[in-house]
């Protein structure tokens, strides 16, 4: 079989996978946000937070618990860090200094899980496990709590009120990321994943000597780093390290890990505003993006172009030999139409369109699936762009699952999405502008720009991943990146809370026959026109000046 | 200020169940259940630990006086470079592994200088007398670095290529050094998943059995 037609292969498992999961998982979560009952441990918690979970909140208060919850969350991991050398079960690594330890705080709490630190020389089981993998959770939950507040302000009519953070928290937690997680941190373990709390120790070698290894609760992290569409490593080579991925089966499920919460809560979304057809157009749009740009991903990478890998004969460097090119490309397109940034290959040392296809994922604004909840809810302010475009076309006034689309609504849109192009393309001008930043470049030219570029793209709309050659680890880039990756998170949830509220203020208008009809393949197909055009006349410049230039010069 | 406090308590009875409870539970379940794969897992060879069937290693000679790395040891079956790997700037109290890639991309001097050189190297040190290795026959794999540097495979073809060297330096036939590598190369998953390879590490103990045998 040839590897091309094994990767496709692959790909038609991962859907049938995806598939099967869909509307078990989506009804289960929609059920899951709509249960007025409480599980006992749950209770537990409401109890210790000092919260009622049945109290109703309007988007303000919504609004003011994800930020308190996120604010204890920085300071709580920037201490954690801080303190480590006093920390016992630390193996002895000493504090992480102050700019970095801000920046990885950031980092985990907005869900983007960029890294500047090597994994398994700075940070000991005591921050990787009761701290950083603490907020894999944590964050990804805060995100499906925000998309369920948009969901229900669809829903909802002639009220204000968008549920309670803390309830939608712990269940998010407790009822969907913990299950699930046991489940895939077995599996992980089952096909070679470590899990032991072991510190540095040396093994055995066969030439003679010992290579010394650090041991830890590996598959445990990995399991969630990958179903919270996190994405920060353990160890510094992330997915693409054996003891995170040891073969192709733990590959194709991580992949699947990280796009089945994402695709199922277009369900989810269905469910909750009575209608699954409205999902399922999301859903195709969603399906539509991911599967062309896989296929241009596997397009250009098997394709080799660029002087290295033609002399090569394969774009081989920075992959490992048990996923080959098909793994590698289907992983780093899933990984990057996410919000996850995990990687089992190195982007920098994939060929210049494919690392533009991974960059361009990332600046559709990660809806393709998209992040475990930001995927939903900024997929849906994409919908809401195109019922207006589409509005100006025929003048009428836009209208979306019976909730009209005015003054108001199109302006927390258009924030919405003007804020992450903003902060990645501002940053990206300000460090090349300034003469220290650029020194941190590995490779020079067009890619040395796109190293920069794809850092606070990555920064700004959540990724984590990067063109690591990039030395991140300066006062500059970790006080950049990681005030990029703050307000990337936290400013556009406050512009979907605030229209989630709008929307649920409203009272519904009956569709009539002139109403665009948002569950049919023609809106899809408005949809994805849409995002590829806002994502295009924001970034191309920019995209033309990196990897567009390396690849039509390979 | 009260948000927060409420903020905090989250966070602390959260972290309970997700950074104790949790981790504590899928330890306990993998140890039990899977313990050598949950601790790395290690071969042996004669009773003695000689690395993990997951983690590279690297076969190579004694560092010789003037030289900056070391040489490979041509007898046994060699691995991927690994340019990408380093060693640890911070606490150095230990010497761990550093994995990582060089990400360097297809148009950088280093990676064109690195793929020119090792496709050289391979090319001399796998032509014996009687089998002569044309530039087109060395696999990618054979002259890229992995991504975690620690790759601890290598491709059919790139283990086909080094079969003739190996038996010419252990004085074998060739055709029982190509048996070998068949025995220990395994197809992909289901027929489908991952890739053809072949494990370093338990080809070259097969290989030193073959040797002491």
């Amino acid at each position: 079989m040839s590897p091309v037609l094994a990767g496709v292969l692959q790909m038609l498992a991962l859907i049938a996978a995806l598939a099967l999961a869909y509307r078990p998982l989506g009804d289960f979560m929609a059920g899951v946000y709509s249960s007025d009952k409480h599980l006992r441990v749950e209770k537990w918690i409401y109890k210790a937070i000092g919260a009622n979970p049945s109290t109703e909140m309007r988007w303000p208060a919504y609004l003011r618990g994800v930020l308190a919850f996120s604010a204890a969350s920085v300071l709580f991991l920037y201490v954690m860090q801080r303190i480590q050398g006093s920390l016992p079960g630390s193996l002895g690594f000493s504090a992480i200094d102050p700019d970095q330890a801000f920046n990885t705080a950031a980092s985990f709490v907005s869900n983007t899980n960029w890294q500047s630190y090597y994994g398994e020389q700075a940070m000991g089981h005591v921050v990787q496990t009761g701290g950083l993998a603490v907020q894999n959770f944590v964050s990804a939950a805060v995100g499906l709590a925000v998309a369920v507040a948009l969901v229900r302000g669809f829903a909802r009519s002639r009220t204000g009120e968008l549920g309670n953070f803390w309830a939608d928290l712990v269940r998010g937690t407790v009822r969907i990321l913990i299950p699930i997680a046991v489940i895939g941190a077995i599996v992980l373990v089952a096909c070679g994943a470590i899990q032991n709390f072991s510190g540095i120790h040396g093994v055995g070698q066969f030439m003679g000597g010992s290579q010394q290894w650090n041991g830890g609760a590996v598959a445990s992290q990995e399991a969630i780093k990958e179903l919270g569409t996190n994405g920060g490593g353990y160890f510094n080579a992330n997915s693409a390290h054996p003891f995170e991925n040891p073969n192709g089966i733990s590959n194709l499920f991580e992949i699947f890990l990280i796009l089945v919460i994402p695709f199922a809560l277009t369900r989810t979304f269905g469910k909750m505003v009575g209608s699954v057809k409205q999902g399922y157009a999301i859903l195709a749009t969603m399906v539509t993006i991911w599967i062309g740009f896989t296929a241009l991903m596997m397009w250009t990478e098997f394709h080799h172009g660029g002087p290295a890998f033609n002399i090569a004969g394969g774009a081989m460097e920075g992959k490992e030999t048990r996923f080959g090119v098909g793994g590698s490309s289907i992983f780093a397109v899933a990984t990057t139409l996410t919000s996850t940034g995990a990687v089992n290959s190195f982007h920098s040392s994939f060929t210049g369109f494919g690392g533009g296809i991974t960059m361009l994922g990332m600046q559709l604004g990660e809806i393709a699936p998209g992040g475990v909840g930001s995927g939903l809810y900024g997929m849906l302010i994409m919908a809401i762009i195109a019922v207006f475009i589409a509005g100006l076309m025929v003048g009428r006034t836009p209208e979306y699952l019976g909730k009209k689309i005015g003054t108001r609504e199109i302006k927390f849109a258009a924030c919405y999405i003007l804020i992450t192009p903003a902060l990645a393309l501002c940053f990206t001008a300000a460090a090349m502008a300034l003469p220290t930043p650029m020194t941190s470049m590995t490779n020079s030219g067009a890619h040395g720009f796109s190293e920069i570029l794809y850092a606070y793209t990555s920064g700004a709309n959540n990724n984590g991943s990067a063109f690591a050659g990039l030395n991140a680890d300066t006062q500059w880039f970790n006080t950049t990146i990681g005030l990029a990756m703050l307000l990337g998170r936290f400013l556009p949830m406050v512009f979907v809370l605030a229209l989630a509220g709008s929307l649920a203020e409203q009272k519904p208008v009956p569709a009539t026959a002139g109403t665009l009809g948002t569950h049919k393949p023609l809106f899809t197909g408005l949809l994805v026109g849409t995002i590829i055009i806002v994502t295009g006349l924001t970034y191309f410049p920019a995209l033309a000046l990196g990897p567009l230039a390396e690849g039509l010069g390979s | 200020m009260r948000l927060f406090g409420a903020g905090v308590r989250a966070l602390l009875v959260l972290t309970l169940v997700c950074g104790v409870l949790y981790p504590l539970l899928i330890t306990g379940i993998a140890q039990g259940l899977f313990h050598n794969k949950a601790n790395g897992s290690e071969i042996k060879d004669g009773g003695k630990v000689v690395g993990s069937s997951l983690i590279g290693q690297t076969y190579n000679l004694p560092l010789k006086n003037g030289e900056e790395t070391p040489a490979p040891d041509l007898k046994w079956f060699q691995p991927r470079p690994s340019n990408g790997l380093g060693t640890n700037s911070v606490n150095t109290q230990y010497s761990l592994i550093l994995s990582g890639a060089t990400n360097r991309s297809g148009d950088n001097a280093d990676l064109i200088k690195w793929v020119t050189e090792a496709k050289a190297a391979v090319v001399k040190d796998n032509s014996t007398a009687d089998f002569k290795v044309k530039p087109s026959d060395v696999p990618a794999d054979a002259v890229t670095s992995s991504g975690s540097g620690l790759d601890p495979q290598i491709s059919p073809e790139y283990a086909e290529l080094q079969v003739h060297r190996v038996a010419a330096l252990n004085k074998l036939d060739a055709q029982q050094v190509e048996k070998l590598v068949a025995d220990n190369t395994d197809g992909r998953i289901l027929g489908f998943i991952g890739e053809p390879r072949v494990n370093v590490l338990k080809l070259n103990i097969a290989l030193k059995a073959l040797i002491a045998h």
